[in-house]
């Protein structure tokens, strides 16, 4: 078995594609730099990530590929599922391998999963871009906080930077403790040294803004106003507002 | 004060939410410097509420006083409803606190007639004007126009609204006026008239100056109630293709009717709104819009209501078996969209796939093809298919594909069954 093991980065990924086609010899299974190998190795090649090598297998790509396959390709990498780097080894690959275009042969296994996990990811962007809710704070700062199964706030982030240009606001990934300040020039990424304040992902009452708890008991109130009681259809509204969205939905969550 | 509002919004919230649309689609606006907001084309949900539906605009109500007496509405005159107003300054300031929270997509605004239609709109006018231009409100914005109200009026609230409506509510105009003795059709088509109007002289404009503003650039929409009235499914139908005909006609909305007033005589007694009912027109909604069908191949005079049991593609394709099957490796794009369990995503999929090689049902199920249906009405890269609506009768495939029991063989009673018993 033909392992290679490279530093779990996108950039270390191309990296060994781009080895795998030097050394003319393709691995049977991709891990981490310190993740425990199976039992029978043949040969273990340490993928070093080179900025260089990257480009190249990037443009190569964009060469054989639509923008729209790109951007799967990306989306795939940030779906963060277990083995979606290898999927991707393969259909990278393939696009390489093949003389004709592959990106719309979905009879190909590769092919249709990185489309299905491409989705995913895209819905859940979309979700995400409804299911913000910002808190405002004492320092007029709109704060969110979201735990996102997939690692989907670099995809919103320009959504937000378009629609709130004047007023501060971060956006935070509590579950990979990162996240985005957008301080009214530009946005950059940050992250908090002390999330003691977010209990449940909620914000500590001490540091809200004067008129923050009217809007959240507001909004509480319109929403509950708005349900059609002849119509109630609680399967419904979960399939598009999955529960584990909820506890970061103002008008979800019990005060 | 605090109260008041919660008060307020809770009453012209209530009054609102009986008008289904709430789609925040059909514009895309980038944000600019110096301005609150943008428009995102899709649309997005913001939340959804127990009954499932979505929650994408601040749909409220201005005032839910009315001088009109329309037999389905929960604020028609003669209802002992609490009675609210909104100054034009909370409604802006509450659209503009929830949107920076990310609450909402816009408002969607809708007001009860008080003295009289130009009256009332001059004040939604405002809300909206205000919003533009005071607060550079860049996001999404519906209004309804009210019946009645002058060409002038509806004009200027297009300059500032994405989207216009004017319900149209009773599919036929003899039962609009036995429901609403003060409205007729008449009053809902010049509206609409004066909106599509609008929008073409703008269309003219911006051919010559590209700057020229844009005149609702969502289009209309409209909404009628299904099951107060006792309309068939083909005059539902015809009318939503008569409105499809006009030009910035984007959505026509079905309303389940739900009892609101349950002591008129004129309304039919029901005690469940007909959810089916209108699910079916949603569909067939869809196949007059996305896959190219006529009102009479879903619905005529000898079958005027859409069977209730399955979906009109389904109730279409067992029509007309003469169609079927169809080739997926061969067969072209419209006749593939016509198949039961293909829909649009799945009839792009196999087209772009089959240049590839021959596809099997395996690649289809792979696909997300619904095969529990699609099996009946396809032949593709198999060896026979021998399990077709043409070898089975459409009845067959109707019993198995709405649940009904088929008889099976009964087991031979001559042989002895054998039970162990553990």
């Amino acid at each position: 078995m033909i392992i290679f093991k490279y530093d779990k980065s996108f950039e270390g990924l191309l990296t060994a594609v781009f080895d795998a086609y030097f050394r003319k010899e393709f691995p049977d299974m991709l891990l981490g730099l310190d993740e425990p190998g199976p039992l029978f190795i043949e040969t273990e090649h340490i993928v070093t990530t080179d900025k260089e090598k990257t480009n190249r297998v990037w443009e190569g790509l964009e060469k054989k590929l639509s923008s729209n396959a790109l951007n799967m390709i990306t989306h795939v990498w940030l779906s963060e599922l277990e083995k979606s780097d290898e999927l991707i080894f393969r259909y990278i690959r393939k696009t390489f391998d093949n003389q004709q275009n592959i990106e719309t042969n979905y009879a190909d296994d590769d092919v249709l999963q990185m489309q299905k996990t491409a989705q995913k990811v895209s819905r859940e962007k979309h979700r995400l871009t409804g299911f913000v809710r910002f808190v405002k704070t004492s320092d007029d700062i709109f704060l969110a906080t979201l735990t996102p199964d997939h690692n989907t706030l670099p995809l919103i982030i320009q959504h937000f930077k378009d629609r709130f240009r004047d007023q501060q606001w971060i956006i935070y990934d509590l579950k990979r403790n990162y996240g985005y300040y957008y301080n009214l020039k530009e946005v950059s990424e940050m992250s908090l040294a002390d999330t003691n304040m977010i209990k449940n992902g909620q914000l500590d009452e001490s540091i809200l803004a004067g008129n923050e708890k009217l809007m959240q008991q507001l909004w509480k109130q319109y929403f509950k106003s708005m349900t059609i009681r002849e119509r109630i259809n609680i399967k419904l509204q979960r399939q598009h507002m999955p529960v584990r969205y909820w506890k970061f939905l103002t008008e979800k969550y019990s005060s | 004060m605090k109260a008041e509002i919660l008060n307020k919004l809770t009453i012209l919230a209530e009054s609102a939410k009986y008008d289904v649309s709430c789609a925040s689609s059909g514009t895309t606006r980038h944000g600019s410097k110096g301005n609150l907001g943008s428009a995102s084309g899709w649309g997005i949900c913001h939340s959804f509420t127990e009954d499932g539906r979505c929650v994408s605009l601040l749909k409220i109500m201005l005032t839910n006083h009315c001088i009109y007496d329309c037999a389905y509405c929960i604020n028609r005159r003669s209802n002992e409803v609490k009675r609210a107003a909104f100054t034009v300054d909370e409604l802006v300031e509450l659209t503009i606190e929830f949107y920076r929270r990310n609450y909402i997509e816009g408002l969607f605004l809708s007001s009860g007639v008080i003295s009289d239609p130009d009256h009332t709109m001059v004040r939604m006018v405002q809300v909206i004007k205000i919003l533009r231009t005071v607060h550079r409100f860049n996001g999404y914005i519906h209004m309804k126009s009210i019946p009645g109200c002058s060409q002038q009026l509806v004009h200027e609230a297009g300059l500032y609204a994405d989207r216009l409506s004017v319900n149209i509510e009773i599919p036929t105009e003899k039962n609009l006026r036995l429901l609403a003795p003060e409205k007729d059709h008449d009053s809902v088509f010049k509206p609409m008239q004066f909106i599509q109007q609008g929008m073409l002289e703008s269309a003219e404009e911006r051919k010559k100056f590209s700057k020229a503003p844009k005149f609702v650039p969502a289009g209309q929409s409209t909404q009628m109630i299904i099951g107060a009235t006792d309309e068939t499914d083909l005059q539902v139908l015809q009318t939503t293709s008569f409105l499809y005909d006009k030009p910035g006609m984007k959505r026509v909305y079905y309303s389940g009717y739900i009892p609101v007033n349950q002591d008129d005589k004129r309304l039919p007694k029901i005690i469940q709104a007909p959810l089916v009912r209108e699910n079916r027109l949603y569909q067939a909604d869809w196949l007059l819009r996305f896959y190219g069908f006529k009102v009479d191949e879903i619905v005529d005079d000898s079958y005027p209501n859409l069977d209730l049991e399955m979906d009109p593609k389904l109730a279409w394709a067992l029509r007309h078996p003469e169609h079927f099957p169809v080739d997926i490796n061969k067969a072209e794009y419209q006749m593939i969209l016509r198949v039961p369990g293909i829909g649009v995503k799945s009839a792009k999929l196999i087209i772009s796939s089959r240049r590839f090689c021959k596809l099997s049902s395996a690649d289809l199920k792979k696909m997300g093809i619904v095969m529990k249906k699609a099996k009946y009405f396809i032949t593709c890269n198999e060896l026979m298919m021998l399990n077709t609506v043409q070898e089975y009768t459409p009845e067959y495939v109707r019993k198995a594909l709405t649940g009904e029991k088929i008889s099976r063989k009964k087991p031979d009673q001559n042989q002895l069954s054998l039970v162990f018993d553990p």
